[in-house]
């Protein structure tokens, strides 16, 4: 063991020994998996940033057979400075290995009843695996968990705000969407959370697996929040096992959405009741609450566009709210989360609507128009650029050749499988 | 025209400060038609099949309002007519339902029925053996006549179905366009005794393609069967259309199935409940035509439902020069009569909702603010439903305006165009990222499930 010590800490500083220094690490995989824990105390003697690759191996054979809770909590902080610290080329050469040790490291963390623990070296450690910023590594959902878990939503936005395009494993992608959705649920930003959604419910399948039964599940009731309503048609790109099978197993979400549409407080809230056990199982009854208050939002919202004033006991009457205080409470939070602009007078019990103030000249306005402008520029040749790529795809072209018309004689000859350029 | 325009002119000065207040000063017209009607006038407007159908759609309709005098009477006169016809269901029909409540005179004449089947018996078999003749010979024109007996026969005996059979089987033995016409105008006339009007209008359609131009008499006929298929089919605009195109040839030409008053009427409800102004103007000069011709033509006996026309005029007159308030209350006072009529019974309910609809649009289209207290005055609602009507209004888009509730006043709101386009074409980028981003994330997806694919197969 001192020897591969030795070898890790000689080659490791040389990156043109590393493919060797590689090489002895595979060599000598199984020995050191059948030291495991006991070998925690050579990671002493190596320093995380600039002996990344052993570093890793030791640290995977450590961790390769389940540990107690002691040991546990003796390998998550070497574990945690590892991801910080340690070399991103190196990783990279060992990539299957970092991310196993990671989501090992996401499993004692849990174990310890600590997630707090865990965020920031998850954070640390998707950044060293990214390729790049685009790049979906299996890492991103072991870590929205354990911002879920922790209740570190702020961390959990900072990794959603940036855009996907590419992906590893599907599955990765839905488990991202699916709790990206939940946390964004959390921070009330509703749009963000329906894109995620959206992306999970409408992302190509075989089969219906339970994190699209979920998502849809959620997808439902925060479309009710925040567009007021819901098609149960899905779009045409939805894989053809979600359309058929999606909207039967959510049932009592479907009935929820229909008589959401209807503007009833009264019967949404008997709908609502009927199924609460079913919600509660789900966890989505704060979601069914929040879709409540949305409806009085919206039904008070469609006031605004008929009336220039009005009183506190007929906004109360139209809306089918208590009293005229409780009207009041209502237009009161709306005005202040800037849904409607109005002005309240008290003396009278009067409300008036007020135009939106926006008049777009301003320069923040300009500005952000502007950056929208270059952002959807900068997407469409993204866009463009992946469409040029495909058409010169050689799979592409042998089946679009098979498949193709003909109405020539040369469209008879048979189309090069590959292209020997 | 011109009398009424100087009228309004001296008008206007009042109209301004209560419109449609000022009723009584100028209406010398006497309001009639909140008479009941006359079922003997009414009746004797029309002929045939449908003058009974008419009558027993008023005997229930009465029934229904427990105006029994008005149903026995009508009751009364189905039995005469079905009597004096060979339709022996009616007349078993009508029996029942008198009930022995005319009289002896008005009772089920069992011997009569068993007569007249005995008849319809012997004169089936005879058109059959005649018709298998004509068949067996082969003779084109005959079969075709045969079929057609055959189709009148059925036809007033009351068995539409079969009738329509028959007269739908000449079709094949028809060698000149007007046999096609003959065709088309009993299928048609079967067709709207049967309530069938997806028939009528490809009936009439065929009719109208035929090469040879149809005379004046026909086309009014086409015309007016068209008018109550789009009637039928809830399409008003066209409906008016139709009966207004109607010229005077028709007379009285096609009362088996309508009268020329309800031309009149029908056309005109239609196009209140549907025309712009333009068109509205030159559908009252077509009225003004049917009134004086029908002073014309010697029909000074029936003096109701005559009057019935140049009510309907000054219904749209009132409508045109925004005397709502009077123009509503006539036709409050039409509904009773109107909802009589067998074609117009269940349209009346939609055409009045949308001529309401339509004064109220047309009432605050002009103004940028208006007086809620006095638009009540004038629709002789009160504030509160008037509210509600105009909230109705206001949500549908159909009035651009938004309402001062404490104030009761309508202010006219015009959107402004500059801002909801920012607006719009931000979405619009918002829309256009969230999609294309998830469009090229899917498409990601593909690849690696083809190149997933791809490797299992290699």
């Amino acid at each position: 063991m001192e020897v591969l010590v030795v070898n890790i800490q000689g080659l490791s500083t040389n990156p043109g020994d590393l493919p060797n220094l590689h090489n002895i690490l595979k060599q000598a995989h199984d020995s050191l998996h059948a030291e495991s824990i006991r070998l925690l105390p050579l990671l002493d003697m190596l320093d995380p940033s600039l002996h990344s690759l052993g570093f890793l191996y030791i640290l995977e054979a450590c961790t390769s057979s389940a540990l107690s809770k002691e040991q546990a909590s003796a390998v998550v902080l070497p574990t945690a400075r590892f991801m910080n610290s340690c070399s991103k080329e190196q990783i990279q050469l060992a990539p299957e290995k970092f991310i196993s040790v990671c989501k090992r490291f996401k499993d004692y963390v849990m174990q310890l009843e600590a997630p707090m623990r865990g965020v920031a070296p998850m954070l640390a450690a998707i950044r060293k695996i990214q390729s790049s910023s685009e790049h979906l590594t299996p890492l991103h959902p072991e870590f929205l968990v354990l911002c879920l878990l922790s209740k570190c939503y702020k961390a959990g936005l900072s990794i959603l705000d940036e855009d996907i395009f590419e992906v590893d494993q599907p599955k990765d992608l839905l488990l991202y969407c699916y709790y990206g959705g939940m946390i964004c649920i959390g921070q009330k930003r509703f749009r963000k959370a329906l894109e995620l959604l959206h992306n999970v419910v409408t992302a190509p399948m075989s089969v219906i697996t339970a994190i699209a039964v979920e998502a849809y599940k959620k997808y439902i009731l925060v479309s009710l929040i925040h567009n007021g309503q819901f098609s149960t048609s899905l779009p045409k790109y939805t894989s053809s096992v979600a359309q058929r099978n999606l909207k039967n197993i959510c049932q009592p979400y479907i009935e929820l959405a229909n008589s959401y549409t209807t503007g009833k407080i009264a019967d949404f809230e008997t709908v609502a009741q009927k199924h609460r056990e079913k919600f509660d199982n789900d966890n989505n009854l704060g979601l069914v609450k929040q879709a409540i208050s949305s409806m009085h939002k919206r039904n008070i919202q469609r006031l605004t566009q008929t009336y220039l004033t009005l009183s506190l006991q007929d906004i109360a009457n139209s809306v089918q709210l208590n009293s005229a205080k409780e009207a009041e409470m209502h237009v009161l939070q709306m005005i202040q989360d800037g849904e409607i602009f109005a002005t309240i007078n008290q003396k009278d019990g009067m409300v008036s609507f007020l135009e939106d103030p926006e008049q777009y000249k301003s320069c923040g306005m300009i500005e952000r128009i502007d950056s929208s402008i270059q952002r959807i520029m900068a997407l469409s040749r993204k866009l463009t650029n992946m469409n040029e790529n495909i058409s010169c795809d050689p799979m592409y072209l042998a089946k679009v050749g098979r498949e193709r018309q003909r109405f020539d004689f040369d469209d008879f000859d048979p189309v090069p499988q590959r292209f020997n350029i | 025209m011109d009398a009424d325009d100087e009228t309004t002119a001296a008008m206007i000065d009042d109209e301004i400060y209560a419109n449609g207040g000022g009723e009584d000063e100028n209406r010398n017209r006497p309001i009639i038609s909140g008479e009941p009607l006359d079922v003997e006038a009414y009746a004797s407007l029309y002929g045939g099949r449908t003058k009974i159908s008419r009558l027993l759609f008023i005997a229930e309709q009465s029934r229904g309002c427990r105006n029994e005098a008005m149903e026995l009477e009508a009751l009364r006169m189905a039995y005469d007519e079905v009597k004096k016809g060979e339709n022996t269901q009616w007349f078993r029909d009508v029996a029942q339902k008198i009930d022995g409540r005319l009289g002896p005179e008005y009772q089920m004449d069992l011997a009569w029925c068993e007569s007249v089947d005995r008849r319809a018996e012997q004169k089936r078999e005879k058109l059959e053996n005649e018709l298998n003749a004509y068949r067996t010979n082969l003779i084109k024109e005959s079969i075709r006549m045969g079929y057609n007996d055959f189709g009148d026969f059925h036809y007033s005996h009351g068995q539409l179905g079969d009738a329509f059979k028959n007269y739908v089987r000449t079709r094949d033995y028809c060698t000149t366009s007007k046999h096609i016409v003959h065709m088309c105008m009993c299928s048609i006339l079967v067709s709207i005794e049967m309530g069938q009007f997806t028939h009528v209008a490809s009936y009439v359609s065929k009719a109208e393609q035929t090469q040879e131009a149809l005379d004046p008499i026909t086309v009014a006929k086409l015309r007016c069967a068209a008018g109550l298929a789009n009637l039928e089919a809830k399409k008003y605009k066209l409906a008016a259309r139709k009966f207004l195109d109607t010229g005077h040839e028709l007379g009285n030409n096609y009362n088996e199935v309508i009268a020329p008053q309800d031309i009149a009427t029908y056309g005109g409800l239609c196009a209140l409940a549907s025309f712009d102004r333009a068109e509205l103007k030159a559908c009252i000069l077509v009225l003004l035509s049917f009134v004086f011709w029908n002073k014309v033509i010697d029909n000074l006996n029936f003096r109701n439902f005559l009057e019935l026309v140049p009510e309907i005029r000054e219904v749209i007159n009132d409508f045109y020069s925004s005397r709502y308030a009077s123009c509503l209350d006539y036709l409050g006072n039409l509904k009773a009569n109107l909802l009589l009529d067998i074609h117009l019974h269940d349209h009346l309910e939609t055409l009045y909702d949308q001529i309401r609809n339509k004064a109220l649009i047309q009432y605050t289209h002009p103004f940028v603010s208006v007086d809620l207290n006095m638009m009540a005055n004038a629709f002789k609602t009160d504030v509160a439903g008037l509210e509600k009507e105009l909230e109705a209004l206001i949500t549908d888009n159909q009035v651009q305006a938004r309402i001062d509730s404490h104030n009761k006043i309508l202010y006219a709101r015009h959107a402004d165009q500059r801002n909801a386009t920012f607006q719009r074409a931000l979405q619009t980028g918002n829309e256009f990222d969230r999609d294309v981003k998830s469009m090229l994330l899917r498409v990601n997806l593909f690849k690696h499930e083809s190149n997933q694919k791809q490797s299992k197969k290699s």
